[in-house]
């Protein structure tokens, strides 16, 4: 019987194509939607991950009490301990210490004198240690602009578009101005290895990296970085995993006594993106809600309309004495039939689109100048298993619906009716 | 008959109350003993911060109210490191760099060596006569000696501190404590000489006790070890070449 339908369906084009070209629309929408939502999401948790917060970060509780300040005189002491049983305790996840701090970079003139100072936003990370993690956390090989890569002690990587409002060529000597940990003012003599872009805004702007036994040095933080980060081998948050090994992280050190006792946090708790991330998920689940509602209505009505121009075909054949329940039934595997090749079709045109957004991206570089957010100036949708899934639900359901209750008329016609109706 | 017997009483309270100097007076007699023309001074200060607390020791050259020197002695990770201040200019030379960098803007505000007191506060003009309008409004004990509390009111918009309640012991016009404060009345920070000495017929500070009462910590102590006023300063040591030398 199927066959037969589906034979019906192909030939007639008015009973099979505009159906399917209509799921396939509104199923491609939906799809398209989701993933770039997912991608948005996903691009700032990474990047958040990645720049600032890491999966998982470890601090001193006065540090994380006021992280957003990166005050350094709370740092914490003993990395290298913490750092091996962190390593040992959860060997699930990188592990790599920071220092992020502020300053002034200052560039000397051929007298030594200033020539230009601004204000940096710093990270000292570690780049020569063997193994280290930080080349592909931070991407640094693929943001070099211009220059080379940090190779000794002493080399600096500066954000592109400091470096030309600053006119510094790699190779040059700056002066970074800080704070050591004690509050004195630090000096400390950098060359300019290359210059980095990440795409990201607020970075773009005022970023330095260093290595960390220079920041280590020049802040007077021996053995000390501000915080240690934690981050999933595959690079995915895991909120459950992270949650958990917070738990017990932190139960085991809430015996230790001060406040420069350590304290493990998760991405979702640090810099308030847990309400960020809850009215996003929210607003992500209503936005799709009423499109899938809508799209839902538009696929019912034309559903809807495909049964209703079929009234008469449907007359005629209770007319010949076919049965009504196997004229409703014809009816509804028809329209599910429509609903999986419209499902299939537009699921497939929107994910290839949300993967072509995926690889290329989309820049919103010039929306973001005076962003301060971890949000990366290329906006990439994210295609995921529910990508396959999610188009089905308005692509199907809604057809089958739409058909389902225009049959209802079958049931209600009358015999003596239809002849009226054939001979009109 | 009565009227002389009204001028008995009056005439000694008046001429008591003439003789007890206004706040104007005082001010500028502490400042007047306070303040030489030139001073050498030896110095350390005791930083307590949130993680123990650090020496550091200077030596300084003051000329006036606008040139200073200091050259820092210890620890070794700060030794060679220079200020000078001439005018409202004030660089700084680390040794470690090899650079003199003027300290400008924002940076002012930085706390001076991790301490309680900010570069600002050593630009800032050190006679209070010349930035304050003072105001007797009581006598206390402090340290045991008997003070005057002057409350003073700034006579420019754009110095440090908006207003400031001194402390001035009565017999020898030191200032023995201050009370520093915002423009929105908030208290800032807090001085408090504990030892004073005599030194060529003037009474100064030996150890003071400052406070930024918006950090945490004890403050900060400052020990003057020696201190010589009137000194003849050579002048190449308030030029920007004294420090690389």
């Amino acid at each position: 019987m199927i066959k037969f339908l589906l034979k019906g369906l192909l030939r007639d084009r008015s009973r099979s194509l505009f159906p399917v070209l209509t799921v396939a629309t509104g199923v491609m929408l939906t799809v398209f939607l989701q993933a770039w939502i997912n991608g948005a999401v996903s691009g700032l948790i990474q990047s958040t991950a990645h720049y600032q917060t890491g999966h998982l970060r470890v601090m001193t509780r006065a540090y994380a009490s006021s992280v957003d300040q990166n005050p350094n005189d709370l740092a914490l002491l003993g990395v290298d301990t913490l750092l091996a049983s962190l390593r040992k305790n959860y060997p699930d996840l990188f592990w790599t210490p920071r220092i992020t701090f502020g300053g002034l970079l200052d560039i000397p003139d051929e007298k030594g004198e200033t020539k230009e100072q601004a204000p940096v936003a710093g990270m000292g990370v570690n780049l020569f240690s063997a193994g280290s993690p930080e080349w592909k956390i931070l991407n640094i090989r693929s943001a070099i602009v211009r220059g080379e890569l940090p190779a000794k002690p002493g080399d600096l990587l500066i954000a592109e578009e400091l470096a030309e409002k600053l006119h510094i060529q790699p190779g040059q000597k700056v002066t970074l101005i800080g704070s050591t940990m004690y509050g004195s003012m630090a000096y400390t003599n950098f060359t300019i290895a290359g210059t980095v872009r990440f795409g990201i805004e607020s970075m773009d702007r005022s970023a330095i990296i260093a290595d960390l036994s220079d920041m280590q040095q020049a802040l007077d933080m021996q053995q000390g970085a501000g915080e240690i980060l934690g981050f999933f081998r595959d690079d995915l948050y895991h909120e459950d995993t992270a949650d958990s090994m917070v738990h017990g992280f932190n139960a085991r050190c809430a015996n230790a006594a001060g406040k420069f006792s350590p304290v493990m946090e998760t991405l979702r708790n640090q810099s308030g993106l847990s309400d960020y991330l809850d009215l996003v998920k929210e607003l992500t689940c209503l936005m799709l809600g009423i499109f899938i509602f809508v799209m839902s209505i538009v696929l019912w009505n034309a559903g809807l309309s495909g049964s209703l121009r079929r009234y008469g075909e449907f007359g005629l054949r209770l007319a010949v004495g076919e049965d009504k329940g196997h004229i409703y039934r014809a009816m509804i595997v028809e329209s599910f039939s429509v609903g999986i090749a419209g499902s299939i079709a537009g699921t497939a045109i929107g994910a290839a689109c949300a993967y072509y957004l995926q690889v290329h991206g989309f820049d919103i570089g010039s929306m973001m100048k005076n962003s301060t957010m971890m949000l990366t100036d290329v906006i990439r949708a994210r295609v995921e298993p529910l990508t396959f899934i999610i188009g089905f639900l308005p692509g199907m359901l809604a057809t089958v619906l739409g058909s389902a209750i225009s049959g209802i008329g079958i049931y209600k016609r009358q015999t003596s009716q239809l002849f009226k109706e054939l001979e009109t | 008959m009565k009227y002389f017997f009204c001028s008995i009483i009056i005439l000694p309270l008046a001429l008591l109350w003439g003789q007890t100097p206004s706040g104007d007076e005082i001010l500028k007699k502490a400042d007047k003993n306070m303040f030489s023309d030139s001073k050498i001074s030896v110095s350390r200060m005791v930083i307590h911060g949130e993680r123990g607390s650090r020496t550091i020791e200077s030596k300084s050259w003051q000329r006036g109210t606008s040139e200073a020197f200091t050259e820092f002695l210890a620890p070794a990770r700060d030794k060679g490191t220079k200020m000078l201040k001439l005018q409202d200019m004030l660089w700084n030379y680390s040794p470690s760099t090899d650079r003199t960098i003027l300290i400008s803007g924002h940076m002012l505000r930085q706390s001076m060596m991790g301490s309680d007191l900010s570069y600002e506060d050593m630009m800032e003009d050190p006679h209070l006569p010349n930035l304050y309008a003072a105001k007797k409004s009581a006598e206390e004990i402090v340290n045991g000696r008997p003070c005057w509390v002057l409350d003073l009111a700034a006579k420019k918009e754009d110095i440090s501190y908006n207003s400031r309640r001194v402390w001035v012991d009565k017999a020898r016009y030191v200032i023995l404590k201050e009370n520093l404060y915002a423009t929105s009345g908030k208290l800032l920070k807090t001085i408090n000489v504990r030892e004073v000495m005599e030194v060529q017929n003037r009474w100064v500070a030996k150890f003071i006790l400052y406070k930024d009462v918006l950090k945490d910590g004890e403050g900060t102590e400052f020990f003057i070890d020696s201190i010589l006023l009137d000194a003849d300063i050579p002048d190449y040591l308030f030029s920007k070449a004294a420090l690389k030398k």
